[in-house]
């Protein structure tokens, strides 16, 4: 294993100094426990958005701290869950007095932690809500497992409810919203290669040289099925059929599509992808009318993609919109 | 409980390959470093008495494992801590009560069923040999054995909750990682009774 790290144990506090001393202008940095809050929390009046889950995805959430998006991030280790007194405590760091709203990706670590914190934070008085985003559609049989995973509409989701929060939309408004978002977004993911945490040292899985895992999720887990590998235009219709014919996205539709990147993917790659996934999109009738493309919800140096579709309504195009300023995600400003 | 931690710094690397074959590889690096902040904050405080203990165990492994582990290790031990709050000498009826406390705790938290592959198919047979037994030594004894059964009849079961559920098929054949460590709790506490 060749990792650009101190000591494995040290991770998450060398990273989060790292984050203090870049950013220490606009964030404040608590280390135990441990949470990421914007400097100018809590903003009064303004419902609070506090999101978390394992290390190891950045630029998600930490990333995505700021005006127009997230109030707070908590860290867990390298793709465990946080805890739920990093998720109290950064729930009252930005209590403003309109409630927080909980952002959860469906993991049953990250679901079990947010629901704990968010008992012991409305017995502090703390109007709290949750959303919990599932919308990868490589897991067929939700019925007999976790459920879908959260994966790309997280980002998205954090960026539209970010606006609507900016906007002082009420905690209901903002969290229909966010459940609308999800509802109408959809994932799916591929591999290249498999990533190694630090902790453990070894590859998540193997792969041969020439062989792709399609399916995956952001924490190294093996995916629907491996092939052979094919051009990036095979690739993307691999997982854009899934995806369209989950929604259904039919054609007249309105999409933002989002090509991410897992983290070890070079960006010309991303762009071949985006260029496949626009010509199948078109192909289907659907207009893209907002795209993203770039790594942002990444499976440490995994090298792969994955795609997001979300069918848009004018409410989620316009916070879509919206000005934001994280060191992740800015424009506008 | 030092034996606990003592069980999870040495099972560490098999409770890690155990996880990473069918989930993310993670349970013994988490397990250890809940269990090492366990002892320093019972090294911290005199405990009153063995529910005493068990609850300061639990928060230390709720605010600090994290992952599915964290909260329901940490349920299992606070439903037990409660249950043996103010007990000076626990005897068999009142170890069984508040095993059965934690079990259900474990499942109302993480909503597993038998043979979902999880902790509760070690923690179940574990709490039905201590129903069974006649004393409590002999029910440590069995309630270990029994344990170390339902993990070993994981194997061939396709898991249903937890990360390894996304696998389906593939998660058959793998050990599940939770019921391991959840055996390794068992046989220590059979080990700490007997010397």
């Amino acid at each position: 294993m060749k990792k650009l790290i101190n000591t494995p144990d040290d991770l998450l506090r060398d990273a989060l100094q790292g984050v203090e001393a870049a950013h220490g202008d606009r964030f404040r940095v608590s280390y135990d426990p441990a949470y990421v809050v914007r400097a100018d929390a809590p903003v009064q009046g303004k419902v609070g958005l506090v999101s978390g889950g394992g290390s190891g995805h950045e630029p998600m959430h930490g990333g995505f701290v700021g005006p127009g998006m997230l109030d707070a991030a908590c860290p867990g280790e390298v793709f465990t869950s946080p805890t739920p007194d990093q998720m109290q405590a950064a729930t009252q760091a930005v209590d403003g007095g309109a409630g927080v709203l909980h952002i959860v990706k469906n993991y049953t670590g990250d679901v079990m932690n947010f629901d704990m914190a968010a008992d012991l934070t409305r017995a502090d008085g703390v109007e709290v809500e949750a959303v919990v985003t599932n919308d990868d559609v490589a897991v067929q049989d939700s019925l007999y497992t976790a459920g879908r995973r959260g994966v790309g509409i997280t980002v998205v989701l954090e960026k539209i409810a970010g606006g609507a929060a900016e906007d002082r939309r009420s905690l209901q408004d903002v969290a229909e919203l966010a459940r609308r978002v999800n509802a109408n977004g959809r994932s799916m993911g591929m591999a290249l290669t498999p990533c190694i945490t630090p902790a453990s040292g070894n590859p998540s899985f193997e792969l041969t040289e020439d062989e792709v895992e399609i399916g995956i999720g952001i924490h190294g887990e093996p995916g629907r099925f491996r092939e052979k590998i094919g051009p990036a235009s095979q690739i993307a219709e691999r997982l854009m059929t899934p995806i369209i014919e989950d929604l259904p996205f039919s054609s007249g539709d309105r999409v933002l599509a989002f090509v991410n990147g897992m983290g070890g993917t070079p960006l010309i790659e991303l762009y071949i992808m985006y260029n496949e996934v626009a010509k199948i999109a078109s192909a289907h009738g659907l207009t893209i009318e907002r795209n993203l493309i770039g790594n942002y919800i990444t499976s440490l140096e995994m090298a792969g993609c994955s795609i997001t579709l979300l069918k848009l309504d004018d409410e989620m195009v316009r916070y879509w919109d919206a000005p934001v300023n994280t060191p992740g995600l800015r424009w506008g400003v | 409980m030092t034996r606990f931690a003592a069980s999870m710094a040495e099972h560490r690397e098999e409770l890690v390959q155990l996880d990473t074959a069918i989930g993310d590889g993670d349970h013994g690096t988490n397990m250890d470093r809940g269990m090492r902040k366990a002892l320093e904050k019972l090294g911290a405080a005199e405990q009153a008495d063995a529910g005493a203990v068990l609850k300061t165990v639990a928060m230390a492994l709720i605010s600090s494992v994290g992952g599915a582990a964290g909260p329901l290790y940490g349920t299992l031990l606070l439903q037990m801590g409660t249950a043996l709050e103010g007990k000076d000498d626990v005897d068999l009826e009142t170890y069984t009560a508040a095993w059965r406390k934690g079990v259900e705790g474990v499942q109302a938290r993480g909503k597993a069923e038998p043979r979902d592959k999880t902790m509760v198919d070690a923690l179940l047979p574990a709490l039905q040999a201590l129903e069974r037994a006649p004393d409590l030594d002999s029910g440590l004894q069995d309630a270990a054995s029994a344990a170390e059964r339902g993990m070993l009849d994981t194997i061939p079961l396709i898991a249903r909750k937890g990360r390894a559920s996304y696998l389906g098929e593939r998660s058959k054949d793998h050990q599940d990682p939770g019921a391991t460590s959840t055996y390794y709790l068992c046989q220590t506490a059979a080990e700490t009774l007997a010397s």
